[in-house]
């Protein structure tokens, strides 16, 4: 041993007795033991962890040169595009990151319901996930009312009156969250406090408890097998696991690498993705007074605002959308009770789950287009229909498909014909 | 550390019949009366912190300086066109006087049928705007250009076809309203636009905020 490894020990063994360095580096990298059948799906944890840190690190640097006031912030946003050495590069990533934030969640999510990764004993890691994304909404909401633009403006000012539908207490709680009597400079000031502070910490919470979680029960996989049920006799290593690291980090580094060239080509080539990522609007600082002729929410609250929509009001209440619009999204944390499929895996399942995931995946993407285009982007049917708008019945179609897709798991799940789960991963 | 705790419970209930070890078994049993005083504790203590919550909840209410900035508005009306609108501001939101013509005052009870609230049942006006043209005269209609359903502002549509006698649409939703602001049926909007309180200081002048039950 030389010289230099000698001390090195020493150094390690001294932090040992003080932190538990090397366990927690066992526990969770070298000696967690990871299925080793993950496919191309099992990247997107790690890149959503990987984006987080992209937009808390631009986030910071942003910090830097914006001003939170109503007077001042759009010019500020300009002054980082144009005047800010590297802003303009800084301010697209952050941007950009949103977006692919939301790409990447999704696409997490989407593995989860391929692989059932949610069903015991992951309820915890699920409800937690769910807790990330309501807490991400939440972050790009708020951070998307700081460029002070139109869309910014006229997003914030139906956002916070959702919260005005409610019955009885909605008025005072839309003007407690804007902090006026409209959205002004007071509700600006807020809103980048909770974007800046409040929210991350949440999320970094979360994303904590997320990961002891899942390094708690072992990860699932993709034919949904319990590895830790086959384990070596004499070492108590499951015979289908493989150390995390350098397994899957240096797995999840190519995914990095591949990720890493979509975002650049992005920031480099299309930074507003043609109004999907940036939209026009906000280009146009706010104007209390007059709405952009077509407002849209980003692309990834879409379908959520699609089912906000096609919900009719009740008597003079627009509380039913409203509830709706909140029930898709909370519905994805009933999901570990709702399936009572035998197996986990959509490898094993039947016609009747892989039918209704399609039929779910479909509306999703329907709705969420519709939600970036005006109501009456088809026209209108005629009057036997009572000249309804076509997109907003189709809406109404797709919404129903939608959260039938949930209602109706705990039969379809069961009723489902499965096939054998073999004892071993396959590979 | 479960069975370590056993032990310990076993060996308190065994000396719980020897002399002189009262105080030690008060240790290791369930002490009924400290219990009692921990609840207690914890109970003012979550007391104490609901209290101290309640700045930070208020804090978050409009201010004393947004409160002021809802003073009542003066607005000049003489320079409005027949037939066409001003848009100014009151407590930060559009304020609408919509000049309105013979003609298009005509039109107005044309469509109650088509109308949600056509009689104004629900007060989104003060009551002296509660008649035919929701207006103190019928040339002049004020209200906010703030729609009900989530607040956006609709868009002026003052051209008349086969089945529109005018009005505004909004872009947010496509919630419809007339010349006089009330809701068509069918719209997102639950409620006509608003009318807010005002008097005629002159012929021309209009006070937005106050009117003279108020004042």
């Amino acid at each position: 041993m030389s010289f230099l490894t000698k001390k090195a020990d020493a150094l390690l063994g001294w932090v040992d007795a003080r932190f538990p360095l090397t366990s927690n580096v066992k526990a969770h990298l070298t000696e967690y033991y990871a299925p080793k059948n993950f496919n191309f799906w099992y990247f997107f944890g790690s890149l959503a962890l990987l984006v987080l840190v992209l937009q808390i690190v631009t986030g910071i640097f942003l910090t830097m040169h914006y001003k939170p006031e109503a007077a001042m912030a759009f010019a500020s946003v300009e002054y980082i595009m144009r005047d800010v050495p590297w802003g303009w590069l800084i301010r697209y990533m952050h941007s950009t990151g949103a977006s692919l934030f939301f790409v990447v969640i999704y696409l997490h999510m989407f593995r989860g319901l391929l692989y059932g990764s949610y069903r015991n004993p992951r309820e915890l890691i699920w409800l937690f996930g769910v807790g990330i994304f309501l807490a991400l909404m939440g972050e790009a909401f708020f951070g998307y009312l700081l460029p002070w633009g139109q869309m910014s403006y006229w997003g914030a000012q139906v956002i916070t009156s959702l919260f005005g539908t409610v019955p009885f207490i909605g008025p005072d709680i839309a003007e407690w969250l804007r902090g006026d009597y409209l959205t002004s400079d007071a509700t600006l000031n807020r809103f980048f406090a909770f974007h800046v502070i409040a929210l991350p910490l949440v999320i970094i919470g979360l994303v904590a408890a997320h990961i002891i979680a899942l390094h708690e029960v072992g990860s699932n996989n993709p034919d949904g097998v319990e590895i830790k049920k086959v384990k070596d006799k004499t070492t108590g290593i499951p015979l289908d696991g493989i150390p995390f690291h350098p397994y899957y980090s240096v797995k999840d580094l190519v995914g990095v690498v591949v990720f890493l060239i979509v975002f650049a080509a992005i920031i480099f080539f299309a930074p507003e993705m043609g109004g999907y990522f940036l939209e026009a609007n906000n280009f146009v600082p706010a104007d209390p007074l007059v709405t952009p002729a077509h407002i849209a929410p980003t692309w990834y609250f879409t379908p959520y605002y699609s089912i906000l929509r096609a919900v009719p009001p009740i008597g003079i209440s627009q509380f039913p959308g409203v509830a709706a619009m909140g029930l898709s999204v909370i519905a994805f944390a009933f999901l570990p009770w709702l399936d009572r499929s035998p197996v986990k895996s959509i490898r094993y399942k039947g016609n009747l789950y892989k039918g209704w995931l399609t039929a779910f995946v479909v509306s999703f993407l329907v709705l969420g287009y519709l939600g970036t285009v005006p109501a009456d982007v088809w026209g209108q049917f005629g009057a036997w229909m009572g000249k309804a708008d076509i997109a907003t019945v189709v809406a109404r179609i797709f919404s129903a498909i939608y959260f039938l897709f949930f209602i109706l798991m705990p039969w379809y799940s069961k009723k489902d014909k499965t096939k054998p789960v073999p004892t071993r991963v396959t590979g | 550390m479960s069975d370590n705790h056993n032990d310990k419970h076993q060996a308190s209930s065994l000396s719980n019949h020897a002399p002189n070890t009262s105080r030690i078994a008060s240790q290791n049993s369930i002490d009924a009366e400290k219990r009692k005083f921990l609840i207690a504790t914890s109970a003012v203590g979550a007391v104490g912190c609901a209290t101290a919550a309640v700045p930070f909840v208020l804090s978050m209410t409009p201010s004393e300086r947004a409160k002021a900035a809802g003073a009542p508005v003066e607005v000049d009306v003489s320079k409005i066109a027949p037939g066409d609108m001003m848009v100014s501001e009151y407590r930060g939101q559009p304020l609408w006087v919509i000049h309105r013509t013979d003609e298009q005052i005509a039109k107005l009870a044309n469509h109650d049928a088509q109308l949600a609230d056509p009689n104004l049942e629900i007060p989104q006006q003060p009551d002296y705007c509660k008649n035919k043209d929701r207006a103190i005269k019928a040339k002049y209609a004020v209200m906010l250009g703030t729609c009900t359903h989530l607040g956006c502002s609709p868009a002026q549509n003052f051209a008349v076809t086969a089945d529109w006698d005018g009005g505004f649409v909004c872009a947010c939703h496509g919630s419809k309203f007339d010349l006089s602001g009330r809701v068509y049926k069918g719209s997102p909007a639950p409620t006509n636009l608003v009318v807010p309180k005002h008097q005629y200081l002159t012929e021309t002048t209009l006070l937005i905020g106050e009117d003279k039950e108020s004042a």
